[in-house]
Formats: structure tokens, C-alpha cells, sequence
């Protein structure tokens, strides 16, 4: 017989191979990825790693990373929303036209803005679900619609530019300069990190389940810990915590809990793991699928008024294309599978830092966008091979 | 008289030019096992699809406990008491065993997932059940064929149903699984509930069965009392030996894996 501490860590070795063998290495690769990349940028930019850098790049993130949270939320159930790029360009369009054109208040062109968004979006929802039609033919013709929209919302000029000192300006221009904004949101994530941990820790045990030694929650909890307090250590020697990168880390923990602690959340990740499966449990597949696609369109539309936002102005850039490539890839690199079922709305925070601190690093070393592509575009592939590798193996493993 | 728990009359089903189902009766009564047998394209588990309202009949009438009702979708089914194995184990490879147990019906606390409670039941269900799960946080896409099985079978276990749809719950099991799962079967049917189970196995259907009704392309073809008809009587209504359609089968036909 083994002693119990034996037969405790011969559990964790038995979970950790497993894991391994899954596939499911979480976001480690995609970890390394990001630490590799800042170091060959470091090395060949001292700036790279500035506050000041960082700081820029975390507001950058936003727009982008907004978007592709909704499409992490679509990619889980199996499908794909082509249509993300023209709403934001959208929403930035009638965002602009209704504020500055035709006066309305800036907290109403918001709102109409982003229920815009949520509506198109639902209406893909809708015809998808109603007619049956690939998801991606759908948004397809979604795509070129609402683009041709924006541009006729911008007239001839292609542009509107609206208040600088506004609310949408804000968003991307504010920071809480205060260092109990930066290091007290770190030590809010931590304490709520382990509190939770330890929370539930507390109810298995009532409960007389397996539970994780104490020491492993500390062991788990120190590198968020860590990256919290670098990251506040860094945002406080520039401007302070940006508001856009507070609004945006809200969304990610809100959907995140979404998406794991509650029954949507739950029938969302049904769907992606098997339609049948789900139908016969009594999900509502047609309700759950519309409703994907309106979550989608809401963030990119919300997405869309953080890159206005960043620009003072309302233009066709969102709408080029580029920002539905990235969104998508964010959300693929960051580890959300493109089979469906398998991902987490942390990883549009991941990919989206990898796709702009290339980005960022390629201007600060004056590289043309060209390269740019061309890396990004390995990288995206390099992610695709790994969820497909992983995919395979997983299914490999129900045969064995 | 007491009323059947569940009983069909003239229920047909159509799948565009194919009458997957025509006129079929069929009667369940509480803490009996009736066994469902066909040969392939009977019709067997379109009529668990019917009961079950994942795939509702075009006409005929259900009656629950001798009052009509309407099985449109899952949840009325789930409602009456209904619960259903289908054959092809139909569950989430990405969800965890735990998370397609409670699939449907899941446990809240404080308005979110209670996975603390859902966990426990979990365990102390599965600690019933004849194979060994080792872990219940494992993705349902890595565990084995048998595995699943004995996931599903618990599944509908759970919500203390009052009608069993099994669709060849005993497909993946070995010899002495397929008799632990027998003998549950039975447990259950002493504690009143209704069983319908569909096999190709006429040793288990003799093992557990009280009735045997036939479908043979889609309709009824005969209700035999299993203490008192012998397997070969069974297997010629199967085969369609006593169906006065002239058709006979070649030697493929399914039911020679019985002999």
C-alpha cells in the first residue's frame, strides 16, 4: 500500500498526464509565445519594454480584443462570424453620424450604436438558425452590407471626427493616475483569486470530495499574482490604469464567468461539443445559436467604438478587414478551438497581445506592415496546426 | 382497470418518401420491462425518438396514465418522467462527465452552477454503477465506449424516472457489466418504474423482460408474453417468417446473431 501523500501525488501525476496527452496544456504555448516575442523585441528595442510602451500597447489591445471575445463566444458553439469588422466599423459609423451629425447626446449614439450591433447580430443569428445556410455564408453577406452601410453613414469623406474631451474619447484617453487604482485593481484580483479558491476548497470538503492541498492553490495563485502586480508596477510608472483596459478586463471576467458558471454558459459549450447531444438534453439549440450571434455583434460594435475612440473619429479602417483577421486569429492564437466546444474568453486576451506586440514591435522598428502580415500570418498558422494536432489526438485517445 | 403508465395508439411517423412508423400501438405499464425487438430499420428507435420528443410522431395518440397528452419536445417528455439512453450515446466530448450527467438539468446555488453538489451526486451515483469511473472532471471525449455507456445509463438514472427509454443500453458492456446492469434494471422495476428496452440480445430480454413486442417495418408485429413463448417464436416474428408479406429475408438478416 502506498501512504495516503503517495497515493495524493500519484493522483496529480496521473491528472498532469493526462492533461498532457489531451492536449489541453492550457495557456502555456501560448505564454511562451508571448514571452519569446517580448524578448526578441526587447532585444532589438530597448523601448519595447517601457512603461510607456506597454502602457500604449494595453489600450491598444482593447478594440480588437473586445471584438474578438464575441467571437471566441461563436467559435465555441462550431460556427464562425465573418461580419465582426463591418460592425465595428458600424457602430463607429452611427456613433458618429447621430452624435455629431444629427446631435444626439453621446450616451444615447452609444446605445444605439451597440444594440445596433446586437440587432444585425441576432439577425444572422436568426437567419442561420431559420434557414439552415452555413454560418459564415450568412455573415458573409452581413459583411458586405453593413459595410456598405458605414460607408454611406460617412459620406464622401470617409470620416467623421467628433469631441475629443467626450464620452467616447474618454474611453481610450482616461487613466486612473492614483497607484491605489493600479495596485489595489492587483490586489483585488488576487485576493479574489484566492478567496474563491479557497471558498470552494472550504464546500468540497464539506461536501467530502477530493479536494486541492492548500499549498497548490498558493503555488497556482503566484504567478497571477506576479503578473498582476508587474503589470500595475508598469501602468503605474506611465499614466496609471487605462480605463479601456479596466472596461475590457471587466468583460473578460464577466463572460468568462458566463460562459463557466452558469446554465447559458453551459449549453453554449453543449452546442459546441455536440448539436445532437444537446438537442436531446432540451437545449434550446435555435434560442442558444441566436443569442451567440447577438453576444458577437454586441462586443464587435462595442469593439468598434474603442478603435473610433482611439482615433477621435469615426472611419473606414475597421471596416478594411484587417480587424476581422485579427479578431478571428486573437481568438484562435489565444487557444480557442475552431471545432468548437473547447476555449475560454481569456484567450482573446492572449492572442490579441501577441498579434499587437508584433504589431508594436514591427513600428518601433520601422519594419513595414508587409512583414508584419507575413508574421502574424505564421503565427496564425502555427496556432491552427496546434488546435488541429490536438483535436486529433484527443479523438485519438477515445479509441486507445 | 389500472391505466398503463404510457400507451401509444396508431402512432406514425414519416421521413419524406420513408413510412418510418405506421399505425404502431404499444402499451407500458408501471414496474414492468417491456423489450422492444426488430430488425434493422424496424422502426425501434425512431419510436423511442416519439416517446422521447426529440423527434415527435406525425399522428396517433399518447395517453399517460390513461390521460392524452402532447410530447412535442424533450422537455415535455422530461416532464412527464420520461427519461432516454439512445444508442449512439449521443453526449458532449468537451463537456466533463460531471457536466453531461447534469446536461439539462443542472444544479444552481445563488443563481450559478453548484459544481460542488453536482459533484457529489455525481459520485454517489456512479459509485452504483458496475464500471469504475476514475475521474469525473475527465472530458467525456477520453473515456472508453464502456465508459460512456455507464455515463448515459447514470444520466437517465438520474432524474428518478418514471419510464426507461433504453436503446441497446448493454451494446458496450462485457458479460459481467451487461448482468450488474441487468440486475439494476430490475431494482428499478421493483421500485415501480416503466421500462422499455430496446436489444438485439434475447438473452437479456429473457433475463428481464416481462413483454416483448415486435416492429417489423414499422408496424406491429405480434406481443408475446416472454414466460410463455419460445425464442424461436419471437425470432420468426422478427424475421417476418409468420408476416404474411411474402417477404423473406437472406441469411444476413439480424436475427440470426440471436442463435
Amino acid at each position: 500500500m502506498t501512504a495516503p501523500a503517495t497515493g495524493r501525488f500519484r493522483r496529480f501525476a496521473e491528472a498532469a498526464r493526462r492533461r498532457l496527452h489531451e492536449g489541453g496544456l492550457g495557456p502555456a504555448p501560448v505564454l511562451l509565445a508571448l514571452a519569446v516575442i517580448w524578448a526578441v523585441f526587447q532585444s532589438l528595442n530597448a523601448n519595447f519594454l517601457s512603461p510607456r510602451n506597454l502602457s500604449v500597447l494595453s489600450v491598444d489591445i482593447v478594440g480588437t480584443g473586445m471584438v474578438a471575445v464575441g467571437v471566441v463566444f461563436v467559435l465555441l458553439i462550431g460556427e464562425i462570424d465573418l461580419s465582426v469588422g463591418s460592425l465595428a466599423g458600424l457602430s463607429g459609423a452611427l456613433f458618429a453620424a447621430l452624435n455629431v451629425n444629427h446631435g444626439m447626446p453621446e450616451w444615447l449614439a452609444v446605445l444605439v450604436a451597440v444594440a445596433a450591433g446586437a440587432g444585425a447580430g441576432a439577425f444572422h443569428g436568426f437567419v442561420f438558425t431559420k434557414t439552415g445556410l452555413p454560418a459564415f455564408v450568412v455573415t458573409l453577406a452581413g459583411l458586405l452590407t453593413w459595410n456598405g452601410l458605414m460607408l454611406y453613414l460617412l459620406g464622401p469623406e470617409g470620416s467623421i471626427n467628433f469631441s475629443g474631451d467626450g464620452l467616447v474619447a474618454m474611453l481610450t484617453a482616461r487613466h486612473f493616475a492614483a497607484a491605489v487604482a493600479t495596485y489595489g485593481l492587483a490586489a483585488l484580483g488576487t485576493a479574489a483569486h484566492l478567496a474563491v479558491s479557497f471558498h470552494d476548497r472550504g464546500r468540497r470538503a464539506t461536501a467530502g470530495l477530493p479536494r486541492r492541498p492548500a499549498a497548490e492553490i498558493w503555488v497556482r495563485t503566484a504567478p497571477l499574482a506576479v503578473t498582476a502586480f508587474a503589470a500595475a508596477y508598469v501602468l503605474d510608472r506611465f499614466e496609471g490604469l487605462p480605463l479601456a483596459l479596466l472596461i475590457f478586463l471587466a468583460v473578460l471576467v464577466a463572460s468568462d464567468l458566463l460562459l463557466r458558471r452558469t446554465t447559458c454558459g453551459r449549453e453554449v459549450l453543449a452546442l459546441g461539443g455536440g448539436t445532437e447531444a444537446a438537442l436531446r438534453a432540451g437545449v434550446e439549440v435555435a434560442r442558444v445559436r441566436i443569442a451567440v450571434f447577438l453576444v458577437s455583434g454586441a462586443l464587435a460594435a462595442v469593439g468598434g467604438l474603442f478603435v473610433a475612440s482611439r482615433l477621435t473619429a469615426a472611419t473606414t479602417v475597421p471596416g478594411s478587414g484587417m480587424l476581422l483577421i485579427n479578431a478571428i486569429a486573437a481568438a484562435v492564437i489565444g487557444g480557442t478551438s475552431l471545432f468548437g466546444g473547447r476555449g475560454s474568453t481569456w484567450s482573446a486576451l492572449l492572442g490579441v497581445l501577441i498579434i499587437q506586440s508584433i504589431a508594436s514591435g514591427m513600428a518601433l522598428l520601422g519594419v513595414q506592415p508587409a512583414v508584419q502580415f507575413m508574421i502574424t500570418g505564421g503565427v496564425l498558422l502555427i496556432a491552427v496546426v496546434f488546435d488541429a494536432l490536438t483535436r486529433r489526438a484527443a479523438a485519438g485517445r477515445v479509441r486507445a | 382497470m389500472v391505466q398503463p403508465l404510457l400507451a401509444l395508439r396508431g402512432v406514425s411517423k414519416r421521413f419524406a418518401a420513408v413510412q418510418a412508423l405506421v399505425d404502431v400501438d404499444l402499451e407500458i405499464r408501471a414496474g414492468e420491462v417491456v423489450a422492444l425487438v426488430g430488425g434493422n430499420a424496424a422502426g425501434k428507435s425512431t419510436l423511442v425518438k416519439v416517446i422521447s420528443g426529440v423527434g415527435p410522431a406525425d399522428r396517433g395518440v399518447i395517453a399517460w396514465e390513461g390521460r392524452p397528452v402532447q410530447i412535442r419536445r424533450p422537455h415535455d417528455a422530461r416532464a412527464l418522467g420520461i427519461a432516454t439512453v439512445y444508442q449512439d450515446l449521443a453526449m458532449c466530448g468537451n463537456l466533463d462527465v460531471v457536466g453531461n450527467l447534469f446536461l439539462g438539468r443542472e444544479i444552481h446555488r445563488h443563481g450559478v452552477l453548484d459544481e460542488v453538489e453536482m459533484e457529489r451526486r455525481a459520485r454517489e451515483l456512479l459509485r452504483t454503477l458496475p464500471i469504475d469511473i476514475p475521474d469525473v472532471r475527465a472530458p467525456l471525449a477520453t473515456l472508453s465506449g464502456g465508459q460512456r455507456q455507464v455515463v448515459a445509463i447514470t444520466r437517465s438514472f438520474l432524474s428518478g424516472p418514471r419510464l426507461l427509454l433504453l436503446d441497446e443500453p448493454t451494446a458496450s458492456l462485457g458479460i459481467e457489466q451487461t448482468n450488474q446492469f441487468l440486475d439494476l434494471i430490475e431494482e428499478l422495476r421493483d421500485r415501480g418504474t416503466g421500462i422499455l428496452l430496446i436489444s438485439h440480445n434475447m438473452g437479456d430480454i429473457k433475463a428481464v423482460a416481462d413483454r416483448v413486442a415486435v416492429l417489423r417495418l414499422g408496424r406491429n408485429n405480434g406481443l408475446f408474453d416472454v414466460g410463455t413463448t419460445s425464442q424461436e417464436q419471437i425470432i420468426a416474428s422478427v424475421t417476418g417468417a409468420v408476416d404474411h408479406s411474402g417477404r423473406h429475408r437472406p441469411s444476413t438478416d439480424p436475427g440470426e446473431r440471436w442463435s
